[in-house]
């Protein structure tokens, strides 16, 4: 039973380092054992910080940018840049832990006391070491939360209450010159299982076991805000239904572009924050320079799908949503634009240059289709240089305008000349 | 308004600085994260030009999905018919994304494509058999449809048998609903299967999922 509490006191804790030093001669780095990383099944991650690294006593040492993962079971640190660098350390490994506040130039740290390593201890990184204590610090930032963290748990000793099976956290680490052992391959791919088998009945305790407690946290706490953003935004808009004609056209503008910042859907249109925000109207003026150019090269005429496509993998990134295209393709006939939205019978949407008429293009569409006798709709956009998609729906509006009909079999949809018409 | 809304900007920054990340390379705390998005009633990727977009990075990570399963969907239309499984375009998309790209789940791609739907793309989601078909162009598929697909899960293929004995269906039904999949392109036409005649769901087809998206087929994809 060696002394496990956190206690406050200096003399104190200077009688606890001496005996720490005196016990440990192999000492810090030497507890730690090589781990995969995955958490046992009564193992529960507390916290996890980024931009840790660890001092063997006063040492650097080359493990200086990590992540350090507080399990009720263990101390878990993991290479930020080489995965496969996991180790840990058990919690009743700990005498006790004191912090050492941020400096000039210098991050925050814990320091953690330790006892020396079991006789049967499972290999790790170092093979021994002359410090009876380790320093975490924390490059960026999280000590102080971390420490509390650490503290309740050396305080409660929930490892105690929860025993995990010792062999699976074996594991040989990265050996020199290979990759992995083939033992190691096969105990983590069982690992994988299981976390996997345990993902399918995922429930609220397995999902915070897999990432940070803290995160789960936070998130739940921004909810809470946003959920008052959402409500609030309601009884603005019933103001505004109430008082109709007194709010201005301003104050309605600038709702709509609330709405827009949080993702709220207009609750008085009940469409996405409204088509009309001042972003649409800007986004509609710049998709006109976009796609002038890429639509004289296309006939006159692009699928909404593919100015999708052609935009985003021209920004490379800040991408336009597919709502926000669409809102701004909304705004190009009431701003005046040369460029105009279509919605085909099919629900397909197009953008077309203003100059573009799609029922001219139904002539010339005739005139190939009556050259070839009939055409389906790969036939004619292979002939024309469109895509099948759009193809397809000019033959559809040629036939609509009376000047194609089908033949529809199991062997295609296909067009001819209307003879009907031509021939009265 | 304005106020409260700077205030929340600034709590959502902070929680940007500690967990952005964490969204970035975690499927299941996206999952999370966008779950309770939904219940409180906002949509996280409903523009890029929203909070969560920009401070998140949540936007660009599914909008850019949006296009790449729009290419892995036109390249491989000619293949399909313009349906696919889940499985094989998780799997083509992976590969077009690279070793270094951000790992995306089924979940992901589901999320990106019930965004795409705005577009007009005819984008639909059909569960069959515990996964889902992904519909990518504008063909009319009902319940019928859809019911028969699912039957066809299992083999691959379906029969106006198969469909009689387990749908209880007239023969002209079934007749006309395999028809249509056959026009469509989504079903291919089996005259010499032993017995009768089997309709194949190229879709449905596994030895497929291996198989490269062609030079040729990616050019037909980007604009």
């Amino acid at each position: 039973g060696a002394p496990q509490a956190v206690r406050r006191s200096a003399r104190g804790r200077e009688r606890r380092r001496r005996r720490a030093a005196e016990a440990g001669q192999a000492a810090a780095m030497d507890r730690f054992v090589w781990t995969s990383g995955l958490l046992e099944i009564n193992e529960t991650l507390v916290i996890q910080q980024r931009g840790v690294r660890i001092y063997d006593g006063e040492e650097k040492i080359k493990f200086d940018a990590g992540t350090l993962l507080l399990s009720t079971h263990r101390l878990i640190w993991r290479d930020q840049k080489n995965h496969e660098y996991c180790m840990a350390i058990p919690l009743s490994q700990i005498v006790f832990i004191e912090e050492q506040a941020a400096g000039i130039g210098k991050s925050a740290k814990i320091v953690v006391h330790l006892h020396p390593a079991p006789a049967n201890k499972e290999p790790g990184p170092f093979q021994s070491s002359k410090n009876s204590y380790i320093k975490l610090s924390f490059k960026e930032h999280g000590q102080i939360e971390f420490y509390r963290r650490l503290s309740e748990e050396m305080t409660q000793r929930r490892w105690e209450n929860m025993p995990v099976s010792q062999s699976l956290q074996a594991n040989r680490g990265p050996q020199p010159g290979r990759i992995r052992a083939v033992g190691i391959v096969g105990i983590e791919r069982k690992l994988e299982e299981k976390r996997k088998e345990t993902d399918k009945n995922i429930s609220e305790t397995t999902i915070k076991n897999h990432f940070s407690f803290q995160a789960f946290e936070d998130l739940s706490k921004l909810m809470v805000k946003a959920k008052e953003m959402v409500e609030l935004s309601k009884s603005i808009a019933n103001k505004i239904k109430d008082k109709q004609g007194d709010i201005t056209e301003d104050e309605t503008i600038r709702f709509k572009s609330y709405l827009l910042s949080m993702g709220i859907a207009n609750p008085v249109t009940r469409e996405t924050y409204g088509s009309g925000t001042q972003y649409h109207m800007q986004l509609a003026k710049q998709l006109v320079g976009i796609l002038q150019a890429p639509l004289e090269e296309r006939g006159g005429i692009m699928s909404l799908t593919e100015v999708y496509c052609l935009v985003n993998r021209a920004r490379g990134m800040e991408l336009l949503s597919p709502e926000d295209l669409v809102n701004a393709c909304k705004m190009l006939e009431a701003l005046k634009l040369p460029l105009r939205l279509r919605v085909f019978d099919s629900g397909v949407m197009v953008i077309e240059l203003q100059s573009h008429k799609e029922e001219e293009m139904v002539a010339s569409a005739l005139e190939t289709v009556s050259e070839k006798g009939s055409l389906t709709s790969e036939e004619f956009a292979k002939l024309v240089g469109m895509s099948v998609l759009l193809a397809k729906e000019r033959l559809l509006l040629a036939e609509k305008m009376g000047h194609l009909c089908r033949d529809d079999s199991v062997e295609g949809l296909r067009f001819y000349p209307n003879l009907f018409m031509t021939q009265s | 308004m304005s106020k409260q809304l700077d205030m929340f900007k600034t709590n959502l920054e902070e929680f940007a600085s500690k967990h952005k990340q964490e969204i970035r390379k975690n499927p299941e705390f996206r999952v999370q994260f966008q779950d309770m998005c939904a219940t409180i009633g906002v949509d996280p990727l409903a523009s890029g030009k929203g909070f969560w977009s920009e401070m998140l990075g949540v936007g660009d990570f599914y909008y850019e999905l949006g296009v790449q399963i729009i290419e892995v969907c036109l390249a491989l239309k000619h293949r399909n018919g313009g349906l696919i499984t889940l499985e094989e375009l998780h799997q083509q998309v992976l590969k077009g994304r690279g070793k270094f790209a951000q790992d995306v789940s089924q979940d992901d791609l589901i999320r990106a494509i019930k965004k795409l739907k705005a577009l007009g793309t005819g984008f639909g989601i059909i569960p069959v058999g515990g996964t889902y078909l992904i519909q990518s162009v504008p063909a009319e598929l009902n319940m019928d449809h859809t019911v028969v697909l699912q039957l066809a899960e299992k083999n691959g293929y379906v029969t106006v048998s198969d469909i009689k004995a387990s749908l209880k269906w007239e023969t002209e039904r079934a007749r006309q609903v395999l028809e249509h999949l056959l026009k469509e392109g989504l079903a291919w036409l089996d005259l010499q299967a032993p017995g009768e005649a089997h309709y194949w769901l190229p879709a449905l087809f596994t030895d497929l999922y291996s198989q490269e998206i062609t030079a040729e087929e990616a050019r037909e994809a980007l604009p």
